[in-house]
């Protein structure tokens, strides 16, 4: 038994302690806005948060997510209105769509860190982030405009 | 003039026929278009839309939605013609049913670059239709003439009368629907040619977009097959003793393809899959080895093959030319390595079944399903999801990530999700067949070709397939096009283009562009090729050999101007250039590149693209920044291996794709155009490679000719 606290909620889930946080989530907690790409920490795609820093949960052990406060794309905001979020709309930044909700938690997460980033910034922090549909120019404007946005709405 | 759209051209004719009576009994067709049958308090004057009570204006999409945009460009297309209001506008996949089969083709599917432009008249169509009869019902209801009556914004107005088109609905439902009706004039289109944002933005940017992976109900259990490690092998025997152990295991049980696990969720069947023992006869294909099969091509290669295209005496031709260039090219097998493995939830009762998933051919996963369960078409329930990237790989002619999922759910007797890991996607065939070009070119002493000598070998893809005889006198069209159908090649007098189609045992598909990934590659590296041996500037070189090709240089001479072709570049940079015509339409490109600590770095990429009546601009950029960075990546690193039968690469980190800090910056510019519209999802793919590979040749001297790059 584990107990999780999955965007502001706690729940305990009947799961073995070294089983994939991300399977959790989705096959068990069935959030399934967190994706699957590779299993392998290399796409990005699983990508959320725990305290606050972004993890690739497909290689997470759930046990150690235990007592920390596990954020999703799903608890991201009551209404899809977070700036990083606004500013992927206004950008028209995706296309299939199965990346980006790893993409805007990474996002996310870089943002916090560096409210300011550069493009080495977004290199270094959604480089693990794969995408085949090729939106990352756009990705990358949509951080910029997210940083701008994040600042006028905490003003 | 383009090989895809002769061999639907021919599907339609031909062999389609075939297909609907194979795959569509008759019978079934009446019981399923009544698929989007009005419910009450609903206008649905066809199977395009249905408008509610309350406004809203539901679209139902003919094809699926894969990252390509047509969520946003079909209903563009009726909000045109209903003058609707965008913002009440929702979209779903349409059921599978011959209501939705294409223009083209008599199947429901999505592939070819042909959704928007297939569908630009019929999705015209039933927003006007739909618009007449609401037009009638208010006239009738305001005591007016229909032709007193205007649309605005979802409202029909007369004078100072006013009525929504949710006040409408049930009146409108009562009325018959005209035979014909008139189409807006270009020139007062408000909605077609102006950039419009996606509606599926605000599910994807909130985790509540449901793909197929997503799929969950009561009672849903998970399984993985574990698959035969070379193509072709089957099960010989299995123990399943172990991994019964495993907590969360709830069967293991044998399909055609293999074996799979069923558990109550992705970890359990994994855990599970790991610790079955299967015993596999490994069948034919177990020294199957893709280097040797690389040099056997190239040996194919030197001699002449079944013919494609030919003119005049191209070995005669070449005999007498001044000069004389010879290359042999060279591309492997790729994976398409979609973002979201494969999947396909089914759930199978007596006298039904469901299934869900992100697919690119619906018709035929419908018929396959029918097949294996005994029921007919009309009883299996296609629900398509959004596809996590389809670039070909979910319209397979063998349908087999579907009918494995429902041996696995027949097997089972209960509803399973039959789902792959990045492992199994990866080794699961269907690639993008690994192909050789041995080419010979004449030239005259103005340095121009005079003859031309191409052979190609590769596997055919609709080989073996029910579109085989789409086959015609040895050929496949889509191993040739692109070459066969030349612009260069019109201008000469004596050419001949061949091909062998060996066969392998490795299964092969259609990959974003088809044939047009290695001939876009091949003609524009080789002219590049030609136009250094003259001493010319490549694109000078191009001008003169297309200067009858008004759109082939239309793009060209955008792309480079906004690139600024011949202006200086830092030190270490260079450019290259390649334009090619796929799918109807036409791209130019040019590459800016740099090789930093032996890394090939593309910087920039600018693009033109001439697709005819652009429906969406913003979706037709975005869909060349997706071609383009999709091409990169096979220009770069894509390359699937085998040895001793099985494939080497297994995931991201050896199969490697572009990320964030290798992509360029894009820019996109759209030649204005009234021409009928063409393909956009594929056609920014072909002349990247060729770009890149003429940008490191302008760097180093160096001639790449085979793929890819950063391995070569
Ligand atoms: S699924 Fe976790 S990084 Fe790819
Ligand atoms: S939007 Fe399709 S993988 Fe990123």
């Amino acid at each position: 038994m584990v107990s999780l606290t999955i965007n502001g909620k706690t729940q305990d889930f009947d799961v073995p302690d070294d089983m994939p946080l991300l399977w959790v989530i989705r096959d068990v907690a069935h959030l399934t806005g967190t994706k699957f790409g590779c299993g392998l920490a290399q796409c990005g795609a699983c990508t959320v948060h725990l305290d606050g820093a972004p993890l690739r949960a497909c290689v997470t052990p759930v046990g150690a997510a235990a007592g920390k406060a596990i954020t999703t794309i799903e608890g991201l905001s009551p209404d899809g209105t977070h700036p990083v979020q606004r500013a992927w709309a206004e950008l028209d930044v995706v296309q299939c769509g199965y990346c980006q909700s790893g993409q805007i938690m990474s996002a996310v997460a870089l943002i916090k860190a560096k409210p300011e980033p550069t493009d080495a910034d977004i290199d270094a922090a959604l480089s693990g982030n794969i995408c085949r549909c090729g939106t990352y120019p756009r990705i990358r404007a949509a951080v910029h405009r997210a940083a701008t946005l994040a600042k006028e709405t905490t003003r | 003039m383009n090989a895809r759209r002769d061999f639907l051209k021919t599907a339609a004719l031909a062999g389609g026929g075939l297909v609907v009576a194979f795959f569509v009994p008759a019978a079934a067709r009446a019981a399923q278009t009544a698929s989007a049958a009005p419910v009450a308090q609903t206008f649905a004057p066809n199977a395009f839309l249905r408008i509610g009570a309350d406004d809203g204006v539901t679209v139902l999409l003919a094809h699926s939605e894969m990252g390509q945009g047509i969520w946003t460009a079909l209903p563009m297309l009726i909000a045109e013609e209903l003058d609707a209001d965008w913002n009440k506008i929702k979209v779903e996949h349409a059921p599978a049913a011959p209501a939705y089969f294409s223009t083209a083709m008599p199947i429901q599917f999505t592939g070819g670059s042909m959704s928007t432009w297939t569908e630009f008249d019929r999705y015209r169509q039933a927003g006007a239709t739909a618009r007449a009869l609401l037009v009638q019902a208010a006239a009738k209801r305001f005591g007016v003439k229909a032709a007193d009556c205007r649309t605005e914004n979802g409202e029909v107005i007369a004078g100072d009368k006013r009525a929504r088109y949710g006040e409408l609905v049930d009146a409108a439902s009562k009325l018959t629907p005209p035979k014909t009706v008139p189409l807006k004039d270009a020139k007062d289109w408000k909605v077609i040619g102006h950039p419009t944002k996606r509606l599926d933005t605000p599910e994807k940017i909130t985790g509540r977009a449901i793909f197929g992976m997503d799929v969950h109900f009561e009672g849903l259990l998970t399984a993985l097959v574990a698959r035969s490690p070379v193509f072709g092998g089957t099960v010989r025997g299995f123990d399943a003793t172990r991994a019964k152990t495993i907590p969360g295991v709830r069967d293991v049980v044998q399909v055609p393809s293999g074996v799979a696990v069923i558990a109550d969720h992705y970890w359990a069947a994994k855990l599970g899959r790991d610790a079955l023992r299967v015993d596999w006869d490994l069948g034919a294909n177990a020294n199957l080895d893709s280097g040797s099969l690389r040099d056997d091509f190239a040996k194919t290669a030197t001699s002449e093959g079944a013919v494609a295209a030919q003119a005049g005496d191209a070995n005669a031709a070449l005999g007498k030319a001044a000069r004389r260039i010879e290359a042999e090219y060279a591309v492997p097998y790729l994976a398409h390595a979609a973002m979201e493995p494969l999947n396909c939830t089914v759930k199978i009762e007596k006298d039904s079944c469901e299934v869900w998933t992100g697919t690119q051919f619906q018709t035929l996963d419908q018929a396959a399903t029918a097949q294996i369960t005994g029921l007919k078409p009309e009883q299996v329930k296609i629900h398509t999801v959004f596809l996590g990237g389809g670039f070909g790989r979910r319209a397979t002619p063998t349908s087999d990530f579907v009918v494995e999922a429902v041996h696995v759910a027949k097997a089972a007797g209960k509803p399973v999700k039959t789902v792959w890991t990045r492992e199994d996607d990866m080794r699961g065939g269907y690639y993008r067949p690994a192909f050789v070009h041995n080419v010979a070119v004449g030239l005259a002493d103005d340095g121009k070709p005079v003859a031309w000598k191409h052979t190609l070998v590769g596997q055919s893809i609709l080989a073996g397939t029910p579109f085989q005889s789409m086959i015609k006198n040895g050929i496949d069209a889509a191993s040739v096009e692109g070459v066969a159908d030349s612009p260069y090649l019109k201008e000469i007098a004596d050419y001949r283009v061949d091909l062998h189609s060996p066969s392998t045992g490795i299964p092969v598909l259609w990959l974003r562009s088809v044939g047009h990934t290695h001939t876009g590659f091949v003609m524009e590296s080789l002219i590049d090729e030609l136009a250094h041996a003259a001493g010319k500037d490549p694109l000078a070189y191009r001008r003169e050999l297309l200067k009858d090709h008004a759109r082939h240089l239309g793009t060209l001479n955008l792309a480079a101007e906004k690139a600024g072709w011949g202006t200086p570049l830092p030190q270490g940079r260079a450019r290259g250039l390649a334009v090619h015509e796929s799918f109807g339409s036409y791209a130019a490109q040019v590459a800016e590149v740099s090789i930093e600590n032996d890394a090939i770095r593309v910087h920039r990429v600018v693009c033109a693209i001439d697709c005819g009546i652009a429906v969406n601009p913003l979706s037709i950029a975005a869909q060349m920044e997706s071609g383009i960075v999709f091409g990169i990546s096979a220009a770069l690193y894509g390359r699937l291996t085998l040895k001793d039968g099985r494939v080497q690469e297994s995931n991201y980190h050896d199969y490697r794709v572009v990320r964030m800090n290798q992509a360029p910056a894009i820019e996109v510019h759209i030649v204005p155009s009234t021409a009928k519209s063409g393909g956009v999802g594929e056609v920014g793919v072909p002349p990247v490679a060729a770009a890149i590979g003429n940008a490191l040749f302008a760097l180093t001297g160096k001639r790449r000719r085979e793929l890819p790059f950063a391995t070569a």
